[in-house]
């Protein structure tokens, strides 16, 4: 349960880091909160010959608001985004589901970015930065590129970053007044991963759902957009009936694995159920809650 | 490989060492300094044994490397026990028999005491919310949640008794 050893270096600019990363190539790992880099140190998943820590380099924190935008620094730590006002205010879908990420002594250390480029397809950041339409902007040796955030989850622990470029900021869409959000999952302890989540976002014309945007987590490689489900009710007046449709057609949505936790089978019928009480919560005035539960 | 200096304060004294980037601040308490009041369970985030206090907010000392603590303020047990902190918690937790093997028992304080200070009422719920990430393999936490309970009760008590 000891790292391997490896050499350690703390720049103090996204220059310095982004040098040192050329420089060292493949022998070298960027550190930022270390909420899952140093279990896997420890647990010897990996040998790095050095790290190259963030946590020196101003560049790479704090929250603003931005023409129309939320901004969040790379390294902004979990435990800001349960914190701040500004964050609360303008996406108040992270604000509620950064609580279901880990425990408290891990989210004063672990950062949005750092979780981001783990990309555990359990995680709740990734699935919320695909329903917000996020959009990451990835640093290299050839300037900055941004990648909307469903471009950039590629698979399990798979994403769009080069070994030489660092994610360096997150932008948010503001919330429109009329933006809705619902975040749900299922755990089998307070701050586990997710044994099946879901983090939507919507809005409504009137009593006709527009806009419905449900992305699931830990139900396939990555975040998985529920597109076939969305289209049932999407311009349509939300019925108990229709939000069955929309349940049923997950199966097209979602392709979740088994392990040891629970079966795929579980993971597609779980994933049903918080959709309906997702779909429930967006919309409360359609009064959704109640028998329909019961038919699960 | 190559080891650094470190300066750092802990508990109110600045120490300085020379560590090698690869050993965890944990190991750094327990071994450098002596401070083996913080417990090593797992090494992997999941247990809580071994959280501290860094510049006033509680982490896993298993996840943080020493290196990365330049500068930085540690709390661990030994120096809440000494101000007397958590004496009262303390003393809730022998009164409740929140702890029998005492294994999880430093993380368990450090931690409520981290919630008692930001949320000086929390129900149980928050309570237990706040304990999550602390595993406990022998009380059943229902001690542990009265002892954090009774804490908060008496300091509120405290607290307008003063007032
Ligand atoms: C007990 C426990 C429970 C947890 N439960 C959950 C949970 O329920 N849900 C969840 O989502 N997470 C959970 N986590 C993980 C936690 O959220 C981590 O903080 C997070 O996944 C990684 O963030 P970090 O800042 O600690 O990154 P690090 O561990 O430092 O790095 C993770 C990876 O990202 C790379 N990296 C970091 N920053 C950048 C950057 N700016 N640019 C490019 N690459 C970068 C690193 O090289 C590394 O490969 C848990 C962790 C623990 C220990
Ligand atoms: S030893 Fe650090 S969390 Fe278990
Ligand atoms: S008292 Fe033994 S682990 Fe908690």
């Amino acid at each position: 349960m000891k790292a391997p050893a490896f050499d350690y270096l703390a720049p103090t600019s996204l220059a310095g880091a982004l040098a040192a990363l050329a420089e060292h190539g493949e022998a070298a790992k960027l550190i930022a909160g270390g909420q899952s880099l140093v279990p896997a140190l420890n647990l010897r998943l990996l040998a790095p010959g050095i790290l190259i820590d963030l946590n020196g380099i101003g560049e790479l924190k704090g929250v603003s608001v931005q023409n129309g935008h939320l901004r969040l620094g790379a390294m902004t730590r979990h435990v800001e985004l349960e914190r701040s006002p500004v964050i609360r205010q303008h996406a108040p879908l992270l604000a509620e589901a950064i609580r279901h990420v880990a425990h408290p002594a891990v989210r004063t250390r672990g950062t949005i970015g750092g979780n981001l480029c783990h990309a555990d397809p359990a995680s709740e950041l990734p699935a919320c930065m695909v329903a917000l339409g996020a959009w990451f902007t990835l640093a290299g040796p050839d300037g900055e590129r941004r990648v909307p955030a469903n471009a950039f989850f590629k698979g399990v622990y798979e994403t769009d970053l080069g070994p030489d470029e660092i994610l360096t900021a997150i932008e948010v869409p503001q919330a429109g007044t009329n933006r809705r959000h619902a975040f749900l999952e299922l755990a089998r302890r307070s701050g586990d991963y997710a044994l099946v989540g879901i983090s939507c976002t919507a809005e409504m014309d009137g009593d006709i759902m527009a806009r419905l945007r449900p992305v699931f987590f830990a139900a396939g490689p990555h975040p998985m957009v529920a597109d076939h489900a969305a289209s049932v009710l999407n311009g349509r007046k939300p019925t108990a009936a229709l939000v069955q449709a929309a349940a049923a057609a997950l199966a097209d949505d979602l392709s979740p694995e088994g392990d040891l936790q629970i079966s795929a089978h579980t993971r597609i019928h779980l994933a049903r159920v918080i959709f309906r009480r997702a779909v429930a919560r967006l919309v409360p005035e359609a009064g959704l809650d109640g028998p329909q539960e019961v038919a699960a | 490989m190559t080891p650094r200096p470190l300066s750092f304060m802990v508990n109110g004294e600045t120490v300085r060492l020379l560590v090698d980037p690869r050993r965890h601040l944990g190991d750094v308490l327990r071994e450098d300094l002596g401070l083996t009041g913080t417990h090593l369970g797992c090494e992997h985030g999941v247990c809580g044994a071994c959280t501290i206090r860094l510049d006033g907010e509680i982490v896993r000392s298993c996840l943080t490397l020493a290196v990365q603590c330049e500068g930085a303020r540690v709390e661990t047990i030994e120096g809440l026990s000494d101000s007397g902190e958590v004496a009262d918690l303390q003393e809730a937790f022998r009164n409740r028999n929140a702890l029998q093997c005492g294994y999880c028992t430093p993380g368990m304080i450090v931690t409520a005491q981290d919630l008692l200070l930001r949320h000086p009422e929390p129900t149980r719920e928050e309570i237990r919310e706040h304990l999550s990430g602390n595993y406990c393999r022998c009380t059943g936490y229902h001690a542990i949640v009265d002892a954090v309970a009774a804490t908060a009760a008496g300091r509120t008590a405290k607290g307008s008794a003063a007032a």
